[in-house]
């Protein structure tokens, strides 16, 4: 597991990485109220807004965290979006996407890397 | 934090209690506790929430005859409000606009005032200067608590007796302790004026008792939007009149046109021939059909597409009791009949939004 310090979490299976937010970032944004997807087949590049947060108190934006193409989207956040809150790194995660080359995950933190940074 | 802020005499304790302490009206204030805006949002409308509203300013008025003078300021009877009684009022500005919203209290030989905090240094010189005769007392030294939800007559009867006989904008002294059944919420419950010493220990109290939680303001800017409640600075401000901004019940007959004692506030001219024409926009509710919230500065449009703005959002949020976003604000009168299917454009995209009625969830006062 990566994280980025925009607070997300990226798990790299093949050429597919899952993103979600962290625990600490869920806390951050309080109850999470409504979650903005993206659609499946998206092109996205590094740093676009790719999902909206609603929580009680703002909007927050996921950014995408490389270049590549959205290929799924946890829909269950439609109609669940407190599960971002409940299980940030499980069932809450976001989106999939595919991404032309997994090396360029080496430059984000490890869990202790990240741990540190939010401290 | 800021070290400028002013602080509550509650401050210590929010946190003790683990509040997230936010920069408001000047004053660190608790937005929210460990339990979340919606769990504190929650717990107030199924059991009772205890919010520390001491930014707030309290105001005495004295003299001959301080229901008289402060009708020259508030279009608002206060000469017919009854001892013992309270009543939602306004300040109004020569322009018609509202240069604050705030409650009023006959006590007998005097008026007890709440006023927000944000406008309380502005208020008091606007008296000393518009009510002659009159001596205009702020309290520096009381705090102010609200104690709100179905459990709040059980918890506050034990420690104050007598306070479960009152009724909706009832007010009455107990000593050293101020309590008017009253808030800001769509729930029963009590505002409570409290010596700044004694204020802790009163709060610690109302903790204690069965089913009474610590409520920040970001569950009380929930409940209030749910109880369709203007929060002064958002949905009213010296640009929205009273007619507009949908608040003509809170003008009695006797100071509208034709009324025994009409007119004589600032504004008037402007502000009472809208009861008869109407106003050109009006505040109403709006409920979003998806779950997307429209917040405040959301731009409102007749037409899914093209076409300029006909409203805008001023509050909105999302209703955890109602279970679904809210919203209120001002649209062109011609789109404010309650059913009209409107759009609001949240990050570029017009999603529905229909005009509703407001309060979105009824209210529980004791009557």
């Amino acid at each position: 597991m990566k994280y980025t310090e925009e607070h997300e979490w990226l798990d790299l299976d093949g050429d597919v990485v899952t993103v979600g937010i962290t625990e600490h970032a869920s806390e951050q944004l309080g109850d999470i109220v409504f979650v903005d997807l993206p659609s499946e087949g998206t092109t996205v590049a590094r740093g676009d807004e790719c999902v909206v947060i609603e929580s009680v108190k703002a909007a927050s934006d996921v950014l995408a965290p490389l270049d590549g193409e959205i290929v799924e989207v946890n829909e269950a956040l439609t109609d669940n979006p407190g599960m971002v809150n409940e299980d940030p790194l499980n069932d809450g995660w976001m989106f999939r996407m595919k991404i032309a080359d997994p090396s360029a995950l080496d430059e984000f933190m490890d869990e202790a890397k990240y741990k540190e940074f939010i401290d | 934090m800021d070290e400028t802020l002013l602080q509550t005499p509650l401050y210590d304790l929010h946190l003790e209690l683990g509040a997230k302490m936010v920069p408001f009206a000047g004053y660190a204030m608790p937005v929210q506790y460990p339990a979340g805006v919606m769990a504190e949002h929650l717990h107030t409308r199924a059991r009772a929430g205890l919010f520390d509203v001491s930014h707030m300013g309290q105001v005495i008025l004295r003299g001959a005859e301080p229901a008289a003078a402060l009708e020259r300021l508030v279009p608002v009877d206060v000469i017919g409000l009854r001892e013992g009684r309270q009543r939602y009022g306004l300040f109004t500005a020569p322009e018609g606009g509202i240069l604050d919203d705030l409650m009023i209290a006959n006590r007998g030989d005097h008026l007890f005032l709440v006023v927000n905090a944000a406008c309380k240094a502005a208020d008091v010189a606007h008296m000393r200067a518009g009510l002659p005769g009159v001596t205009v007392e702020y309290l520096e030294d009381r705090a102010l608590l609200a104690l709100q939800g179905p459990g709040a007559e059980a918890a506050l009867e034990p420690l104050v007796p007598g306070v479960a006989a009152m009724k909706f904008m009832d007010v009455a002294i107990f000593g050293d302790i101020w309590v008017s059944r009253s808030g800001y919420t769509g729930e029963d419950g009590y505002e409570i004026s409290v010596p700044a010493a004694q204020a802790t220990g009163f709060a610690r109290k109302l903790l204690a008792a069965e089913g009474v939680m610590p409520i920040g303001l970001g569950a009380r800017d929930s409940l209030r939007l749910e109880a369709g409640l203007c929060l002064y600075g958002n949905d009213i401000d010296t640009g929205t009149t009273p007619v507009e901004a949908a608040l003509e019940w809170a003008v009695q007959k006797v100071r509208r046109s034709g009324g025994a004692r009409a007119g004589g506030f600032p504004g008037a001219e402007r502000i009472l021939p809208e009861f008869e024409t109407g106003a050109p926009r009006r505040r109403v509710g709006l409920l979003p059909e998806g779950r997307a919230p429209m917040r405040a500065g959301t731009a409102i449009f007749a037409a899914e597409s093209g076409g300029e703005p006909i409203g805008a959002v001023t509050s909105g949020a999302y209703g955890p009791s109602i279970e679904r976003p809210m919203s209120m604000g001002y649209v062109t009168s011609a789109h404010a009949a309650e059913g009209t299917a409107l759009w609001g454009e949240v990050r570029g995209r017009r999603l529905p939004v229909t005009v509703a009625p407001l309060p979105f969830r009824p209210a529980t006062y004791k009557r």
